[in-house]
């Protein structure tokens, strides 16, 4: 139930294409995992659905398990976009936590 | 079903056997709208070949060479390998990435709602033990997958 869960992109367009880079800020637990010290299991926690748009279009439908690593890295590419459309991220943790984080694409 | 009863069902949970029923009532995953987009049954099977049938409806992927997966050949550590998938196929649906000897090896799917999103997706996955790692590409109604093996020095969960 991770709250700071938090993003940074980089969107940026070359000739037609435009290449999304996502690093986001999340522990990614399986909930397979047990604490070395105590021997618990640590409960799952992680991003599980994800919404990519650009200018209020949807793009991509993302869905993780707590198999992706730890702080994930994505990286996506998309036609149509333009200097200034904002694309926007908005995803949904296993707990039902959300967040959304956009930028301009340069 | 309060906090501390939920607790007590998730440790019994946890050392019983991880099937779905038992990760169902461990509360560790809640069947509420938060669940509708997302393929409980594909991301909890422990087989590859259930995980796409459960994605994708089938099993029927076609090896071809017009879906490519990359993938260092050694990882040394499996907590962090790159993965990079792309495609040259029209009209892809969706993109999968599939972990074989991971406990789950459906790691993430991609749904394109768009036309023109590229094919093509990189990201990170934890690599529990050596194995293969499978892209499939659903386009145009059909499956399509490639494969890279990974052998990994330091194993996936920590």
């Amino acid at each position: 139930m991770s709250t700071e869960t938090k993003a940074k992109i980089r969107a940026k367009l070359k000739g037609d294409e435009v290449t999304v880079k996502v690093l986001m800020t999340h522990p990614m637990e399986t909930g397979l995992r047990k604490d070395k010290e105590s021997g618990k299991t640590i409960p799952a926690d992680f991003i599980q659905t994800m919404v990519c748009e650009s200018n209020g279009k949807k793009l991509v439908n993302c869905s993780f398990s707590g198999s992706v690593s730890k702080n994930p890295y994505l990286s996506l590419k998309f036609k149509g976009g333009k200097k200034g459309d904002e694309f926007k991220l908005s995803w949904t943790d296993n707990s039902g936590v959300s967040g959304s984080e956009s930028t301009k694409i340069r | 079903m309060n906090i501390s009863e939920k607790r007590r069902l998730f440790l019994k949970g946890s050392v019983t056997a991880g099937t779905l029923g038992v990760a169902v009532s461990a509360g560790l995953i809640t069947p509420t709208t938060v669940m509708a987009k997302w393929a409980e049954s594909a991301f909890l099977a422990d087989k590859t070949e259930d995980a796409i049938k459960n994605l994708f409806g089938s099993n029927n992927a076609e090896n071809s060479s017009a879906v490519t997966i990359n993938a260092p050949e050694v990882a040394e550590n499996g907590a962090v390998v790159p993965v990079t998938v792309e495609s040259s196929l029209k009209g892809i649906e969706s993109i999968a990435i599939f972990s074989q000897n991971n406990a789950r090896p459906l790691t993430c799917s991609y749904d394109f709602l768009d036309s023109n999103v590229s094919g093509f997706v990189s990201t990170r996955i934890k690599v529990g033990k050596s194995g293969d790692l499978t892209a499939v590409v659903k386009a145009g109604g059909k499956l399509y997958s490639a494969k890279t093996p990974v052998k990994v020095t330091l194993g996936g969960c920590g």
